[in-house]
């Protein structure tokens, strides 16, 4: 989220599957989107077929996208910054940046602080404290105005809390900001990148990817091609990229590259963000994740100034740029959530309102329940016990729990674990509740996709026998809630009671209303319930309630505009509707020159019309509408009068695409190859052999690491999916047709690794971690390549994660081999790189 | 008016979407659960339970289907020793073959069959009445492709009926409607051999020269049955697919094989003749 929020502004694609025809080039690298994404895949197809686009596929192994791509580069798990890497160098080197765009629309001309210090030899930049193992970002700021409040996470992150380094700059300090338009300063963002990249060459591709020189040069060539005025490049990455103890900051390279061959904001060019699940976006978007509200706005922390409502909205209000409507937007989540009760001037109610105190994302907080400082977990739509990373681990925490209530269609591993690892039940004091829910079909709801879009489904029939919507539990255990404590004078227990949570329901089985809720995620007028047109409308001054401002205008005219379904040609704003404003493609301001002109008659997409003196176009323009592209700011102009005519990136407090970072990020300004935490190589560019901000956990004897180099584990594992089960198969297998189609758990060699093992295809390998082993079949292949390193070879296991002990088919549990690692900026697991052994036969 | 299918192999992803709408609009039962251990292919054929099959081709490495890039040339290039020492490897190509009935236009299973069950439905499909099958099985041996099996429930006789009930309901077929890059096509017969011999053409123009329709009576060599109803882009030689290139009439062998007899009669004879010749 923050690889591209950082960058660009917001966490999401910045276009959509269908714009992928426009494509004159599609690089595809961190996915299989064929096998992944096989309905999305077939925008580029159409691409390619039609259009003559260049697919390129780049990954550990020939997948079902090699095969359909024009040039396929192999590459070692892990090694991705150094390919992207090497093609920013390639574009800086051999002046292939769109330069007129890369000028004014991104900071490449910024200028940064003198104490900046790049990472060189070392591999750590300036600000590194060997003893809290922390940055302190004070030294990557812009010279003259610095900039204090990212586009996402808001005030400096828990840097401000937990590194308690960084010095609060006033946002203004006079005089405008520093740059050098010709991009020539040492000391500009541009030069900057320029050196740092340097030592990303095609030959260090091949030495640390494992990519012959030439296909790399061939991948750079072809994407420098097709991109310019005439043509775009886009990139599609999924969690391939994300998984990665560098997760962000890999996703960070690509969107720079992105900014430096002019390809955001313009039709067939962008970054397709492809999401693991049909609403895992919405899921961000209206926040399960624990440190931020619904619209990626800042969840109040104690380590933050976030004592009263007062102090939360002023440390959280951006100085400029979009953000600087903050207070608009959480004084509208807080009456769309307590009504009346909540006073949006002293914000009393604000004072019990809870807040983060550490990190309390997904494995901390299975840790805590292992430790037992966890009482109960509800489970929605969650199969952990076989889904995240070392499950062992996470069914041992299961077990540790007083009480467990798991909502699933099927009797998922998440709700058996006191019958799994040989448990004897008896010993198990968990009190699980399995409560039966609907599946989609028996619901209405929305999904919010990989694009932004949310769509619409109406319930075709009522879930069977005791199945009730997950909504359906939700409502009726807040209404009891309510219930039990309406008569509590305790002042904790205030915003229970002022909650708001009447909705209507229907039914035999008295389901709440779907679109009554989504009513409120896109806002109203509080007198009148009068539904807002968008986020334009919200005011801080209580009059409005809008439970998500980034859906905002979801529901305008008292439409629901999710269910929307009429074909047309793309952007097609009569399907379904996407967030922001039902904007297809993000930063489309840039789809125009600084003057407002499309950069090409066949790029065209949003200009500025002179006559009416507003922006126009095929889609919604992602900008001020009436601001002229010729506004310049005052240097002491606050909110969005401090972005120019010509900054495309709204939410960006400078309304620039962001090169470099100089703030947001906990592991550094610019991307830097680390190996993964577990690899069988010492890192060849760097001395810092992993990601320096790298959360692990050292005290903890049952989660194990295999250091670097280990040689009892000195091969490669990644995971993935297959097309014909569903993450966990926790739906998926209980499906005969699915099932007869891959039955079994197998993992994918080299010929190479078959041989020094002496195994032959289909028969049973053992592969062993230090946390553990599973038994599986190989399918040998040489769709998987070795690579020639420090004079050995290293083998990549390519195991997909589907299987568990519960369904018509099963097997082993994968996850259990995994280690828990945290990622600096968002604490993503590393699935897609980690060392094992391999053994024959099952021992 | 005679309706088909184009499989258009060249832009097949290997998804299985067809398989599965197959099986769920037809309600047919899962094969059984067993790893084959050939690439991604685990239901192994087609049969009287599996009308649609995704057959998974792994070809040598350095062989490529797809690419204006010349990464043949390339993968030639840098062989199998790179100047870093890697090794470029599984540079192979992966073909994926949606296969089904190929709705003979002169259909052995139909000539073969004594009840009549086999017929030429309205849109000049091949089409086993199920009412009317008595589970002899003679189809069996007599499709060229190995389309058909006998069910294990009653032996009765079964295959692709190209969605004959959603046909009659102006629907296309399951299959068709599932595939997300339109390698499998409905429609009528003349117009996909328009379609075919377009993307052919095309085909050939990007430098693939080896790109062909296979079911035509022209070409492909199934002159033999008179070509058929359903046909297929195919960029190898139909080997490659599990197709046979000369499929034949069984009958067409009839005339042969009774001179055969009669000769290996005679000559029985005569040997015989002349062992008692005392």
């Amino acid at each position: 989220m923050p690889g591209l929020g950082i960058t660009l502004g917001r966490g999401g694609a910045t276009g959509n599957l269908q714009d992928l025809q426009n494509s004159d080039a599609i690089l595809i690298q961190g996915s299989n989107m064929a096998e992944a994404h096989p309905v999305g895949f077939r925008h580029p197809m159409i691409a390619k077929e039609k259009n003559g686009a260049k697919l390129i596929h780049i990954d550990p192994r020939f997948t079902r996208t090699s095969a359909m791509s024009d040039i396929y580069a192999p590459i070692r798990p892990g090694s991705d910054i150094v390919f992207l890497g090497a093609l920013i160098n390639y574009v800086l080197q051999n002046e292939r940046h769109f330069e007129e765009y890369v000028v004014n629309f991104t900071n490449a001309a910024t200028l940064i602080s003198e104490d900046f210090e790049d990472a060189d030899a070392t591999g750590l930049f300036s600000g590194w404290n060997e003893e809290t193992q922390a940055y302190d970002p004070s030294s990557w700021r812009y010279e003259g105005q610095p900039i204090d409040h990212a586009p996402v996470g808001g005030s400096q992150g828990a840097l401000i809390g937990e590194a308690g380094e960084g010095e609060q700059h006033e946002a203004h300090d006079g005089g405008p900001r520093p740059n050098d338009q010709t991009l020539q300063h040492p000391r500009c963002v541009f030069q900057i990148l320029k050196r740092h990249f340097e030592r990303y060459t095609p030959e260090m591709v091949e030495k640390v990817c494992g990519t012959p020189k030439d296909t790399f040069e061939a991948v750079a060539e072809t994407i420098c091609e097709n991109s310019g005025r005439e043509k775009t490049t886009a990139l599609c990455y999924a969690v391939g990229w994300t998984q990665h103890s560098k997760g962000v900051q890999l996703i960070r390279t690509a969107a720079i590259l992105q900014l430096l061959l002019g390809n955001i904001g313009r039709p067939g060019g962008g970054i397709m963000a492809l999401r693991g699940h049909a609403t895992i976006q919405g899921s961000t978007d209206i926040a399960t994740l624990y440190d931020i509200l619904p619209g990626y706005l800042p969840m109040p922390d104690v380590a933050k100034p976030h004592d009263t409502w007062r102090d939360y909205v002023e440390t959280e209000t951006a100085k400029t740029g979009w953000l600087s409507n903050f207070p608009k937007y959480a004084t509208s989540i807080m009456k769309a959530w307590y009504g009346e009760d909540f006073d949006h001037e002293e914000g009393e109610l604000f004072e019990h309102f809870p807040r983060i105190s550490g990190d309390h994302s997904y494995y901390p907080t299975i840790m805590a329940m292992k430790d037992r400082e966890v009482d109960g977990c509800f489970v929605f739509g969650q199969n952990f016990a076989v889904g995240g990373p070392h499950a062992k681990m996470a069914r041992e925490a299961l077990r540790s729990l007083d009480w467990l209530v798991v909502l699933d269609a099927y009797e998922i591993e998440t709700a058996t674990t006191w019958k799994m690892d040989g448990t004897d039940p008896k010993d198990c004091a968990t009190e699980v509740f399995f409560m039966p829910s609907g599946l989609v079909a028996e619901k209405d709801g929305s999904f919010t996709q990989t694009q932004r879009l949310l769509q619409w489904h109406d319930k075709s029939v009522e879930p069977p026998d005791d199945a009730r919507s997950d909504a359906w539990f939700v409502y009726h255990l807040g209404r009891r809630i309510k219930e039990l404590y309406k008569n509590s004078e305790d002042p904790r227990d205030d915003l229970i009671n002022a909650l708001e949570w009447e909705y209507p329901t229907e039914g035999p089985y008295d389901e709440p209303d779907i679109e009554s809720i989504l009513k409120e995620i896109s806002g109203y007028e509080i007198e009148g319930g009068r539904p807002v047109s968008g986020f334009a409308e919200l005011k801080d001054d209580g009059s409005t309630a809008c439970g998500g401002w980034i859906y905002s205008g979801a529901y305008a005219d008292g439409v629901n505009q999710t269910r929307r379904r009429k074909s047309g040609d793309n952007p097609n704003h009569e399907w379904g509707w996407a967030w922001p404003a039902d904007r297809r493609i993000l930063y489309n301001r840039a789809s125009a020159d600084p003057e407002g002109k499309p950069w090409s008659e066949r790029k065209k997409y949003i200009w500025w019309d002179e006559e009416k003196e507003k922006w126009t176009g095929d889609d919604i323009p992602d900008f001020e509408a009436d601001k002229p592209p010729s506004y310049r700011p005052e240097p002491d102009d606050d909110g969005m009068a401090a972005i120019p005519g010509d900054g495309p990136f709204i939410m960006n407090g400078d309304g620039l695409g962001w090169l470099f970072a100089p703030i947001g990020l906990k592991d550094g300004p610019l991307p830097v190859h680390y190996e993964p935490l577990e690899s069988p190589v010492p890192n060849p560019l760097y001395f810092q052999q992993r990601d320096p901000a790298l959360k692990v956990f050292p005290g903890r004897p049952d989660n194990p690491y295999n250091g670097p180099e280990d040689p009892r584990y000195p091969h490669v594992v990644t995971t993935y999916r297959l097309t014909e089960h569903h993450t966990t198969g926790a739906m998926s297998r209980w499906t005969p047709w699915l099932n007869e189609l891959q039955p079994e758990l197998f993992c994918e060699i080299s010929p190479e690794l078959a041989e020094e093992e002496e195994v032959n295809n289909a028969e049973w390998v053992t592969i062993e971690t230090s946390r553990g082993k599973i038994h599986c079949k190989a399918l040998v292949t040489d769709r998987i390549p070795t690579y020639k390193m420090n004079g050995g070879n290293i083998h990549t296991i390519g195991l997909p994660y589907h299987f568990g002990p519960n369904g018509i088919v099963t097997g082993d549990v994968v996850n259990d081999i995994l280690p828990v690692s945290l990622e600096a900026n968002v604490g993503i697991h590393e699935a897609k790189a980690f060392t094992a052994n391999l053994r024959k036969g099952r021992v | 008016m005679a309706t088909g299918f184009l499989t258009d192999t060249t832009v097949c992803i290997g998804c299985k979407a067809c398989e599965v709408a197959c099986k769920q609009w037809n309600q047919l039962p899962a094969d059984g659960y067993e790893l084959t251990g050939d690439s991604y292919d685990n239901t192994k054929q087609l049969s009287g339970d599996t009308w649609r099959h995704v057959a998974f081709i792994e070809n040598p490495k350095k062989k490529r289907l797809t690419g204006d890039v010349d990464l043949v040339a390339l993968a030639e290039d840098v062989k199998e020793d790179l100047p870093n020492g890697a090794e470029l490897d599984g540079l192979g190509r992966w073909t994926f073959m949606s296969d089904v009935c190929k709705h003979c236009v002169e259909a052995p299973c139909q000539q073969a069959c004594p009840t009549g069950a086999i017929i030429r439905n309205e849109f000049d499909n091949v089409y086993i009445q199920p009412d009317v099958c008595n589970g002899c099985g003679y189809c069996v041996p007599a499709c060229p492709y190995g389309v058909i099996t006998s069910v294990p429930e009653d032996g009765r006789a079964f295959k692709c009926t190209l969605c004959y009930d959603r046909q009659i309901d102006g629907l296309e077929p399951a299959c068709a409607k599932a595939c997300p890059t339109n390698s499998i096509m409905f429609g009528e017969v003349e117009e996909l051999e328009r379609v075919a011999e377009e993307r052919v053409k095309q085909l050939h123009d990007r430098g693939y020269p080896q790109a062909f329709l296979y079911g035509t009576p022209e070409v492909g060599g199934t002159g033999g049955i008179g070509g058929n109803h359903s046909k297929f882009i195919l960029m190898d030689v139909p080997e490659t697919y599990n197709l046979p290139e000369n499929p034949f009439l069984p009958q067409d062998k009839v005339a042969g094989a009774t001179v055969a007899s009669a000769v290996a009669a005679t000559v029985i004879g005569a040997v015989v003749a002349w062992a008692f010749r005392g």
